[in-house]
């Protein structure tokens, strides 16, 4: 058979000069330069990950995780193991019990215990720290001796929050936050209408929050439009006033607003001294939602304003003229020409002011009174009652309302449509 | 570039050095830990040549428990809550105190039988009594037609105008509930039951509407002073302060009024635990707790530091009939209940909360 003419000898490798290949020493040089680059990056990786990351991952973990008393309770959780779901508590059971109670009492650690069963049951905590501090005087039938300590013991509620609490890993945490409790049985109910809150004040973050980004939007897009066109030096004048707040600490500038709006504040004043209104119906702007609604707008406006700024100072103004002189109405060249064109800033801009508004706690918490709080007052409230698993749940809620709408921004205007400036 | 450096580390120095000292207590800032500091820290640092530090916390059981939940703990003693005592103390993070380690009263009483009964707990030692009143501005009522009792608070007929209200369950309820004619012997059995919470929430909805809400306890003075309300719930020490120490015209009303004790705890691997101890029983034993008197207006908890007049640090003004211990204040006084609130302050919170939120 001949040899068939078009086959070649394989071809010899391409060589560098000093002879090695050349795909190694090209892989080789790029890996160099690859792990030069992560070696650059690495610092302010391993700061994210210390500052950022890590803590994210642990206030999440601990929004689930909660081992106060599974963990003092290693008798009772076996039992509770062996055991279905409702099964009333027999002897064994209240051994058990006996013999965690002791060590618990041994290690003080009853309160710990009995807080954690306390947050889906109310009375639990002195229940078990009273029969901690008997103990030792715990005898057989243990039935009977826990009886005789609190008839609670009997209650079927009380044990099922303590089997609900034997697993360190529990969803109780996320139930609270969305205004459920369980019933005796463990299935899930809504508490009762007059302790439901958590519910209603996330709505209202977000509503507050839309409302005051709007706000911002419609404040901002004038101020920023000047500053794009104004000339250089009026225009740098007007940048201060801009940049001036916003370099001024949070704290003053909502103390300020409490002295301009408050019932005998400056505004209050002046319209009582020109006799818009009476001395006895002052404007009440302070310490309800209306305050945290202006205070708010006033103290993120910047960041509203600087996105808008950068995205219409690089619009050329030729786009308009065309249009003008092409027949459209001073409105038909803002809404078709000018205004697509901004939307990039207006992006930015919304979306920043939406997010920082959602997180917002100290103005709210100063001007906010009765009806202006958000829900991030009442994760301060929790942590500060150390309550911190209750805390991280709101937390961890409110995190996955902010993705939610970072990803519903996304699939409506497009992220790489971002423009900070 | 390196000036910035240097500057830095020569900071960082500066801070380490500051935490180098030989023991650290921790208050509450402000007026009180002002107190603490004249009374206590500095004489005695001068005393025993322990250098002792200062640091503020907006509520010191907090830091202190996550610090020892995490095995850091810097601070040797904190001025905490009585509730906050008893609670961190059943829950194993703070270190004993054994009340036969505290020294004598001045007439020799052992400390035993001199503190007030409760005043020393498991892990605790009270360093004063304080109260939670209400207080107006005696501008705005004229003599004779000023309020006198807990229910006038609450009655916008015969005393018209805003309120001031510290925003949460614990104290407001009871408020409500005494001015609603429960004496203090039953406020916390009534507010055990529904009907009970449903009566104080009642009263609290008769006034909802004239109420502005604090948090901080520097901002009730000043909403005083601001005319913003006409009277408003307030730590008694922080009213005395602007009527005696800056002559603002508040007045106290003590009917109703909802005391405490304050406590110094150590907490659980405090790494100057013998220190933290010795100034325990400095700042607790009579002299201490008079020292602290003069400074702030909150009782003492010892039977021998109320014995002798104790003099406002102004020089002129007698402390006695200022503290919330005194027998003309205590007509009508309910002793906040620990037990109570570590119960009942998640779903009693959150109900309010609710309650408030609601219009």
């Amino acid at each position: 058979m001949p040899a068939d003419p078009f086959v070649t000898a394989p071809p010899a490798l391409l060589t560098t000069s000093d002879g090695r290949p050349l795909k190694a020493a090209l892989a080789q040089a790029q890996g160099r330069a690859r792990r030069r680059a992560f070696l650059l990056v690495a610092p302010l990786l391993a700061f994210v990950i210390f500052t950022f990351v890590l803590p994210i991952a642990q206030m999440l973990q601990r929004s689930v995780y909660h081992d106060g008393f599974s963990a003092n309770a290693p008798a009772v959780r076996a039992w509770f193991a062996a055991t279905v779901p409702g099964t009333p508590p027999d002897e064994t059971a209240f051994a058990a019990l006996a013999q965690d109670f002791r060590q618990m009492k041994a290690d003080k650690t009853a309160g710990l215990a009995g807080t954690r069963v306390n947050y889906t049951l109310p009375e639990s905590r002195s229940l078990f720290t009273a029969t901690a501090r008997k103990a030792d005087d715990l005898a057989p039938p243990y039935r009977d001796a826990f009886l005789a300590i609190s008839a609670k013991w009997a209650s079927p509620a009380v044990w099922q929050a303590m089997r609900s609490a034997a697993s360190p890993y529990t969803s109780d945490f996320y139930l609270i936050a969305t205004d459920f409790e369980r019933a005796d049985d463990g299935t899930p109910r809504r508490v009762q209408e007059n302790q439901r809150i958590y519910v209603y004040l996330f709505v209202k973050t977000f509503v507050l929050s839309g409302v005051i980004t709007l706000l911002c939007l419609l404040l901002a897009f004038p101020v920023a439009h000047l500053l794009a066109t104004l000339p250089m030096a009026r225009a740098n004048l007007l940048m201060i006033l801009v940049l001036l707040p916003f370099w001024t600490s949070l704290l003053v500038r909502t103390s300020s607003w409490i002295v301009m709006l408050q019932g005998q504040g400056v505004v209050n004043d002046l319209l009582v001294a020109t006799g818009v209104v009476d001395d006895q119906n002052r404007l009440e702007m302070m310490y309800n939602q209306l305050g945290t609604i202006i205070v708010m707008t006033h103290i993120l406006l910047p960041f509203m304003i600087l996105p808008l700024y950068s995205v219409m100072k690089v619009i050329p103004p030729s786009y308009a003229r065309a249009a003008r002189s092409l027949g459209a109405t001073s409105w038909t060249t803002f809404r078709r020409i000018y205004l697509p064109q901004t939307l990039p800033g207006i992006g930015a801009g919304a979306i920043l002011v939406f997010i920082l508004a959602v997180g917002y706690y100290i103005t709210p918490a100063l001007v906010g009174g009765a009806d202006g709080q958000l829900i991030s007052n009442l994760i301060d409230f929790h942590m500060d009652k150390s309550n911190w698993s209750l805390a991280a749940a709101l937390s961890a809620m409110l995190l996955a309302g902010v993705l939610v709408i970072y990803w519903l921004y996304d699939r409506l205007v497009g992220i790489d449509n971002l423009k900070f400036g | 570039m390196k000036r910035l450096l240097i500057l830095s580390t020569a900071l960082t120095g500066l801070a380490v050095s500051a935490q180098a000292s030989d023991l650290t207590v921790m208050s509450w800032g402000g007026a009180y830990g002002a107190a603490q500091t004249e009374a206590h820290v500095k004489p005695f640092a001068a005393k025993t040549g322990i250098a002792t530090v200062m640091v503020d916390s907006d509520n010191p059981a907090t830091p202190i428990k996550a610090a020892v939940e995490a095995g850091n703990v810097t601070t040797d003693v904190a001025s905490v809550e009585y509730a906050d005592a008893v609670r961190l103390c059943d829950e194993g993070l703070l270190e004993p105190i054994d009340i036969n380690a505290l020294p004598p009263g001045a007439d020799g009483t052992p400390a035993s039988e001199d503190f007030l009964p409760g005043a020393v707990t498991e892990c605790g030692v009270s360093t004063d009594i304080w109260a939670q009143v209400y207080a107006y501005d005696t501008t705005k009522f004229p003599e004779g037609a000023a309020p006198t009792t807990v229910a006038d608070f609450f009655d916008l007929k015969k005393f018209p105008g805003k309120r001031g209200m510290r925003k949460g369950a614990k104290t407001m309820l009871e408020m409500a509930l005494m001015a609603d004619g429960v004496p203090p012997a039953e406020v916390y059995a009534t507010l055990s039951t529904p009907e009970g919470v449903d009566r104080a929430f009642a009263k609290l909805d008769t006034i909802k509407d004239q109420v502005v809400w604090w948090e901080a306890g520097a901002q009730p003075p000043q909403l005083l002073a601001d005319g913003e309300v006409v009277m408003t719930s307030a730590y008694n020490g922080r009213i005395f302060n602007a009527a005696v120490g800056e002559g603002k015209p508040f007045k106290i009303v003590w009917d109703g009024q909802i005391y405490e004790n304050e406590m110094y705890v150590i907490p659980k691997g405090a790494p100057n635990k013998d220190k933290a101890l010795e100034f325990i029983k400095f700042a607790t034993s009579t002299e201490g707790l008079q020292a602290q008197a003069q400074q702030i207006s909150y009782g003492p908890a010892r039977k021998s530091a109320n014995a002798t007049e104790i003099i406002y640090k102004d020089g002129k003004t007698v402390m006695g009939p200022n503290l919330p211990t005194a027998p003309e204040n205590m007509a009508n006084a309910l002793e906040s209940s620990f037990e109570f609130w570590v119960d009942k302050d998640a779903e009693l919170n959150e109900r309010f909360n609710a309650w408030l939120a609601s219009n």
